[in-house]
C-alpha cells in the first residue's frame, strides 16, 4: 500500500475544511478527486504533499507515518503541481534548471529539451522569457519541472483547468503515459470528464467529507 | 575652539526652526505636530542626558564603563530594529546578534589597525555610528523580507513542493533583502563629499581640523559602515528567513 489516510481532518481556527477522510492508494494507481469548489480537494492534496499538516487523523506513506520522513526527500518523491503555477527567474531554462540545482547536479539541456518535446514544446522554448509564455505553455513548463526527475507520486491540482482542448490533450497524454508505462502514481483533482474516464478511481468530496468512491 | 560653543540663548533662538516646522504642519494639515513635539522633547532630553553621561565616562576613562556604554547602545539599537520586524519571531535576539557582531568586529579591526584608540571619546561615538547604521540596515532587511515573503508566497510554496529546503526556497528573497539593507550605505558611499558632508567630517571641520585630514577619518568611517551594514544585513537575513517556516518546513 502506498498511501493510507485514516480519519484525516484539517481545520483552521475559523472552520473545518476536511473531516474524517479515509482511503488507501496502491502503487501505480490513477486516482481522481472531484467535487464542488471549496470542498477541500486542494487541501487534501496539500496534506498528502506535506505542504499542510493534518489537525486530526494520520497519513501513512509506504507503511511509515508521513511525519517520519524528511520533508525535502518526501516532497521529491511525492511531487505537487499547482493549479496556477508561478514560474521562477527569467527564462524557461531557469525553471528547468531548478530541480537540477536542488540536487546539486549540473543542468542537462538535452534532458530538458526531451522533456519539452514530451509536452509538444519546441527546443527553442528553453531560452524564452517566461513573460512571453501563454497560460498553456506555463502550465506545461511547470508540469515538466515536476517530472524532470520522475517522482514516485504526482499530485495534480486542477492543472488542466482553463487550458484549451489541444493543450489538455497533450497534458493528459503525458500523464497517462507516465502512469501506464513508468508506474507513476497519480492523484489528481479534476473536473475534466476525459481525465476522470481514464483514471482508475474517482473520489467525490463535498463539504470537506468523502461523499462517494467509484471504481 | 570657542567658535564651537552654542550658547543657551542661541539654542533658544534655534527653537524658531522648530516653530517653522510646526507652522508648516498646521498650515498643510499634515497632522504630525504631536510626533514633532515628542521628537524635539526626546532629542533634547536624550542628548542632554547623554552629554552628561559621556562627559563622565570620558573623564573617568575606564574600560568597563566604556564597554557598558557600548552595550547600552547595542541593546537599544537591537530594540529599535526589533520594532521594524513586524512580527518576525525572535527578532530581538536576531537583531542583537547582528548588531553586536557588526559593532564588535568593526571596532576590533579598527583598534587592531590603530585607526582608533580604545578610549571612550573614540569608541563610544564610533559604536553609536556603527550600531545606528546596522539598525537601519536590519530594519530595511526585515521590511523587505516581510514584503517579499508576502508577495512571493506562491513561488516559495512551489519551490518547497519541488523538494527545496528553506534555504533553496528563499535564496532569491534573502539576497534581495541583504541588498536592500546594504543599499543606503553603498549609495551614500557613492555620493559622499558630492552631496553630503557627513557628520564625522563636518564635526572635524567645525572643530578647525584641516579638511584634508578630516577626509581621512571620513574615509575610515565609510569603510567601517560598509563592513558593518554588510555584516549586520547578512547575519539578520540568514537568521530571520528560517522564522518564516514552521518545524514541518511549511510557510507560517
Amino acid at each position: 500500500m502506498l498511501f493510507q489516510l485514516d480519519h484525516v481532518g484539517f481545520k483552521t481556527p475559523e472552520r473545518a475544511i476536511l473531516t474524517d477522510i479515509s482511503f488507501t492508494v496502491e502503487e501505480g494507481e490513477y486516482v481522481t478527486f472531484s467535487g464542488p469548489s471549496g470542498s477541500g480537494k486542494s487541501t487534501l492534496l496539500r496534506l498528502i504533499a506535506t505542504l499542510l499538516t493534518p489537525t486530526s487523523g494520520t497519513i501513512t506513506y509506504r507503511d511509515q507515518p508521513q511525519g517520519s520522513y524528511a520533508k525535502v526527500a518526501y516532497r521529491r518523491q511525492v511531487s505537487y503541481c499547482f493549479q496556477q503555477p508561478s514560474l521562477f527567474g527569467d527564462t524557461v531554462r531557469d525553471n528547468l534548471a531548478f530541480p537540477f540545482s536542488l540536487r546539486d547536479r549540473p543542468f542537462d539541456p538535452t534532458q530538458a529539451m526531451q522533456a519539452l518535446a514530451e509536452v509538444d514544446l519546441p527546443e527553442s522554448m528553453l531560452d524564452k522569457p517566461i513573460t512571453e509564455l501563454s497560460g498553456g505553455e506555463k502550465q506545461r513548463v511547470a508540469l515538466i519541472r515536476n517530472l524532470l526527475f520522475t517522482p514516485d507520486v504526482l499530485l495534480l491540482d486542477e492543472v488542466t483547468t482553463g487550458l484549451d482542448s489541444a493543450t489538455k490533450e497533450i497534458v493528459h497524454r503525458l500523464i497517462e503515459s507516465k502512469n501506464q508505462h513508468d508506474g507513476l502514481t497519480v492523484l489528481a483533482v479534476t473536473h475534466d470528464e476525459g481525465e476522470i474516464a481514464v483514471a482508475h478511481r474517482l473520489i467525490t468530496i463535498t463539504g470537506g467529507r468523502m461523499e462517494a468512491e467509484h471504481e | 575652539m570657542n567658535n564651537l560653543i552654542v550658547s543657551p540663548t542661541a539654542l533658544a533662538f534655534a527653537v524658531v526652526l522648530v516653530i517653522i516646522a510646526l507652522l508648516v504642519n498646521f498650515k498643510e494639515h499634515i497632522g504630525m505636530e504631536k510626533d514633532l513635539i515628542t521628537g524635539v522633547l526626546r532629542a533634547v532630553i536624550q542628548l542632554t542626558v547623554v552629554g552628561y553621561v559621556l562627559t563622565y565616562i570620558i573623564k573617568v576613562d575606564r574600560a568597563p564603563l566604556t564597554l557598558l556604554m557600548v552595550a547600552v547602545i547595542i541593546l537599544n539599537a537591537a530594540w529599535n530594529a526589533r520594532g521594524r520586524a513586524n512580527g518576525i519571531p525572535h527578532a530581538y535576539a536576531i537583531s542583537l546578534l547582528a548588531i553586536s557582531a557588526a559593532t564588535v568586529t568593526t571596532i576590533a579591526l579598527l583598534v587592531l589597525a590603530h585607526a582608533v584608540k580604545f578610549t571612550p571619546s573614540q569608541i563610544v561615538p564610533i559604536s553609536g555610528m556603527i550600531a545606528s547604521n546596522a539598525m537601519v540596515a536590519i530594519g530595511l532587511c526585515y521590511r523587505n523580507l516581510n514584503a517579499t515573503f508576502h508577495d512571493q508566497r506562491q513561488a516559495v510554496l512551489e519551490r518547497l513542493a519541488l523538494g527545496a529546503d528553506a534555504k533553496q526556497a528563499t535564496a532569491e528573497i534573502v539576497r534581495a533583502a541583504i541588498k536592500t539593507g546594504m543599499a543606503p550605505t553603498i549609495d551614500s558611499a557613492k555620493t559622499v563629499g558630492l552631496v553630503s558632508l557627513p557628520g564625522m567630517m563636518s564635526g572635524l571641520i567645525f572643530a578647525g581640523i584641516d579638511p584634508t585630514k578630516a577626509i581621512m577619518y571620513q574615509i575610515m568611517v565609510t569603510f567601517m559602515l560598509l563592513a558593518a551594514t554588510s555584516l549586520a544585513s547578512v547575519i539578520a537575513c540568514y537568521r530571520a528567513y528560517p522564522q518564516f517556516f514552521n518545524a514541518d518546513l511549511q510557510l507560517r
